[in-house]
């Protein structure tokens, strides 16, 4: 879907390249964009349909500088493109530099989010590379006056075999850059066999920078004369201000000005929530003078959403029949036949994203345009946001993007920059909004609470012949609509709609939940509480037939097979990909399923009193993941995770050692979920505010051991950054099972006494 | 005046004496490395060393550090890579890396009360130090790695 031409070159590189590099302009029409259209621009600057871009451009001193479109949080989607394009490139990754890119369109889609920056940028960066690599060969091709095919690029340098002569790639910069860049159907890529980065171990690109303290977060942001600003949220979601009094604030040192922020217009999408600023020299001023406001606040309906009470309503829903996303056979006359019917409820609650780095944005509004440095995933959102808040034009907006102190979605919503954009207008002067933890964990896009009803058949070998599940739980649209109370089809298709297992007669259900909060993308998302009651249900089915939950788990799978796509909703979203070239491989399943049981002794490993494993699978993101936990509880329930096995199959993978970093740290992150993660509200308001009433996992409190283990697989790259996550929590409640007798059916796990 | 050495050089402050030293290393000296994450010493993000001790630079009022001198993630390694972060590199602990200049500051000091730490030994002096994105067990790896290498 991509395409290289040749393209003019210097409107692009504006700042980014000295003058003489030779600069690859690679016209990249990412998938999602360019979907039902065949036009292509002849407009190298960017016209409206396709928005060229640059990928790389190479110094005369040899430096190959690689522009950065994705975000980097944590998972490496910042050095992982840069790693293919290097490979194909023929370059010396030490002497590789990586430009971020701010917020533009012909970057394509720039949102770091879904675990899909490799997938989308895989075949687009080899293609970059490709095309410079034929470039640089026939410019020494030229030089020396032989056959282009007798010259070949290796590790920054072009050789040519029959006479040993040899160029190195900034030698070659001029000559390269007279030449048209080669259409994509001329490009010869290396083969799998002579990869030389891709597979491998790399190290981030910024290592060195983060652990000497060098590295710039979006919390690190400064700009000559900026102000620093802290914001008092309404405290219940559309609550708007009645009257404040900042007398006291003014009066604290440092403290410059207040200043008032709009409510949003509902739908609140990603609009700031409004509330009072106060803007000082310094960080600490500014809270100072914060705590010294005097506010009162209207706080609207929103003042009925209480926990306990939602969770009962929730769960009266889930036992009504809901909206139907798929269904196969007829579960209804099934369950009419009689015989045996297992039914179980889960229920797992709101969670805050709490990355270490809270949200956090510098802008500077300047005649009618807003530059801003911020800790985003979508630096397109925030042209987005910013010009819709400020009611300015997109093109107006320009975003820088630091690096990302965490973000597990939540910094795909550009709330807090919209803050920075509107204070700076009103102050005149560049304003740096800072969020404090309590603002981070009251007023997040909290990932949803959920009651999941599950309802089987099962015959004399204890295997369903009918299936039922339902979800209940205030949607994500709630957000972009304020009265969704339904999921939707790719929400639905987070793990519920795409269940991979053979049985004859399944439904699969929704309910309706009104949000009360604002409701947002969280690591996983919608898999994490399909999983969570998926994976528990069919261990509890597994130990009603009285069977090996790892032999039943499988059977239930079924035969090695494509999952027919019929079967499927019609409208699966498959996370954005053809089914064609992802389609559901219950093959893979099967394999890291046997292959993490493998690892972890399962079935051979002599368990003592107190001790148990468990294992769950899941397909998210494309990737294939199981994971067994073992435990041990000991009298008085006190639980160890001793240790995790994680098998994995995301198709072709780039950087090894992230992918290991990414599934250990999903175990960790599973960890504090199934343990302690519990946002809840009273009265609309949030109960939790800082890391002491929302605990995470700290170093003695995680598994004892995480081994991960990558099935080698040339299928397309596909995620690493969310699918380690969902099948964590109902693999450790099985494991807890199997130790304890006890069914873990809600989280957190803090709620249930094990002992 | 507040007088105090940060890094080894010498700073004098005349501002609010109960500011933490956390904003005034970042905002007032722009030495950023050092990170706020809660602001009630629960994260360990902002921990830097005071006259040798590893503290939460977030509840260090500048008046209780007057006349200390202060060392940053800035200043751990001006005279070349200190081991810890030696180790960070080569066993590539980071992901975000938000939460890793105090982790570092704290396995540093670590090491100086305790250069053979016992697994007990981690888990007591790191475990005022969050990282959501889930490093611990190569924190606990680059810790032994580190140790080894001062031995």
């Amino acid at each position: 879907m991509s395409t290289v031409q040749n393209l003019s070159r210097r409107e692009f590189v504006k700042g980014m390249f000295s003058t003489g590099a030779f600069v690859l302009c690679a016209q990249v029409a990412p998938i999602r964009l360019l979907a039902g259209s065949t036009a292509l621009s002849t407009d190298p600057v960017g016209g409206a349909a396709f928005h060229p871009s640059v990928w790389l451009g190479i110094e005369p001193d040899g430096a190959v500088i690689i522009v950065a479109s994705r975000s980097e949080m944590g998972s490496g989607s910042r050095t992982g493109p840069a790693i293919v394009l290097a490979d194909e490139l023929e370059a010396d990754w030490k002497r590789v530099r990586i430009k971020q890119a701010i917020g533009d369109a012909k970057y394509g889609g720039q949102d770091t989010d879904g675990s899909h920056s490799i997938r989308d940028l895989f075949d687009v960066m080899r293609q970059a590379g490709a095309a410079a690599r034929t470039m640089l060969e026939q410019a020494a091709a030229q030089q020396w006056n032989v056959p282009a095919k007798e010259c070949k690029a290796s590790l920054h340098q072009v050789s040519h075999k029959p006479t040993g002569r040899k160029l190195g790639y900034g030698e070659l910069v001029a000559a390269a850059s007279k030449l048209p860049v080669p259409i994509k159907e001329s490009l010869k890529f290396k083969p799998r066999s002579a990869w030389r980065y891709i597979g491998k171990d790399t190290s981030l690109i910024d290592l060195r920078d983060i652990c000497t303290g060098r590295a710039e977060y979006g919390f690190d942001a400064h700009v000559k004369g900026m102000l620093y600003a802290s914001v008092e949220h309404p405290p219940v979601l559309g609550g708007k201000l009645k009257s404040f009094d900042d007398k006291e604030a003014l009066k604290v040192p440092g403290v410059k000005m207040t200043a008032t922020i709009d409510p949003f217009k509902p739908p609140h999408v990603f609009q700031p929530l409004g509330g009072v600023a106060v803007l000082a020299d310094n960080t600490w001023a500014a809270l100072q003078g914060r705590q010294k406001l005097r506010v009162e606040w209207d706080n609207g309906p929103n003042t009925a959403y209480n926990s306990a009470d939602y969770r009962k309503e929730m769960e009266a829903t889930a036992q009504k029949s809901g909206k139907v996303f798929r269904n196969v056979g007829d579960v209804d006359a099934e369950f009419a036949k009689g015989g045996k019917i297992i039914e179980a409820a889960y229920y797992t609650p709101h969670l805050a994203h709490a990355s270490m780095e809270p949200p956090a944005a510098v802008a500077d509004y300047r005649n009618g345009k807003v530059v801003a440095w911020t800790c985003t995933q979508n630096p397109q959102e925030v042209q987005n946001t910013v010009a819709n808040v400020l009611g300015i034009k997109k093109d107006d907006v320009t975003c820088h993007v630091t690096l990302l102190g965490g973000a597990f979605g939540r910094k795909s919503k550009p709330d807090y920059v919209a803050e920075a954009a509107v204070l700076s207008k009103k102050a005149g002067k560049p304003v740096k909004v800072v969020w404090s933890r309590e603002d981070d964990i009251k007023f997040d896009y909290y990932h949803t609470v959920a009651a999941l009803y599950m309802k089987a058949a099962v015959g004399a070998d204890g295997m369903p012949t009918a299936w039922l599940q339902r979800s209940v739980f205030p949607p994500i649209g709630s957000t972009f609509a304020l009265d969704t109370t339904y999921s939707d089809p790719d929400e639905m298709g987070l793990g519920w709609s795409d269940l991979p297992f053979a049985i004859p007669n399944h439904r699969a259900e929704n309910g309706p939940a009104t949000a009360h909060v604002r409701i947002g993308w969280f690591r996983s998302v919608a898999n994490i509480y399909h999983a969570f009651a998926i994976y528990s249900f069919v261990d509890e089915l597994a130990h009603a037939a009285g069977r090996d939950p790892l032999e039943y788990l499988l059977a239930l799978l079924g035969p090695d097979r494509i999952v027919d796509r019929k079967s499927l909703a019609e409208n699966f979203g498959n996370y954005g990909a053809s089914y064609e070239q992802y389609p559901i491989d219950t093959a893979r399943l099967r394999r890291v399923a046997q292959l993490a049981a493998e690892k972890a002794g399962w079935g051979k490993r002599a368990m003592g009193k107190g001790e148990g494993m468990g294992i769950a699978m899941h397909r998210s993101f494309l990737t294939y993941v199981a994971t067994v936990v073992r435990v041990e509880v000991d009298g008085q329930g006190k639980l160890r995770i001793r240790q995790v096995d994680t098998a994995l199959d995301a198709g072709t993978i780039v950087n090894r050692d992230t992918v290991l970093n990414q599934f250990e740290g999903a175990a960790v992150f599973g960890t504090s979920l199934a343990l302690f993660g519990e946002i809840t509200a009273t009265g609309g308001v949030i109960d939790q505010s800082n890391f002491g009433d929302y605990h995470v996992c700290r170093i003695n409190e995680v598994p004892e051991k995480i081994n991960i283990h990558i099935v080698e697989s040339d299928a397309p790259p596909a995620g690493v950054g969310e699918p380690g996550l969902p099948p964590f929590a109902p693999a450790l409640c099985n494991a807890i099972f199997a130790a304890t007798g006890k069914r873990v059916r809600e989280l957190p796990l803090s709620k249930t006494k094990l002992a | 005046m507040i007088k105090l050495k940060v890094n080894g050089t010498d700073h004098s402050f005349d501002g609010d004496p109960e500011m933490p030293l956390l904003w005034y290393l970042r905002d007032i000296l722009g030495l950023t490395g050092t990170k706020y994450g809660c602001g009630m010493a629960l994260c360990g993000a902002c921990t830097v060393h005071v006259n040798g001790e590893a503290v939460r630079s977030c509840v260090t009022t500048l008046q209780s550090a007057a006349g200390a001198s202060v060392l940053t993630i800035e200043g751990l390694g001006a005279q070349g890579l200190h081991p810890v972060q030696k180790a960070w590199i080569k066993v590539n602990v980071p992901q975000c890396g938000y939460c890793q200049p105090g982790q570092i500051m704290q396995a540093a000091a670590l090491l100086k009360s305790k250069p053979h730490p016992t697994d007990s030994d981690i888990d007591d002096a790191m475990s005022g130090n969050i990282c959501r994105c889930g490093t611990y067990q190569r924190i606990r790896t680059a810790i032994k790695a580190a140790a080894k290498e001062v031995a």
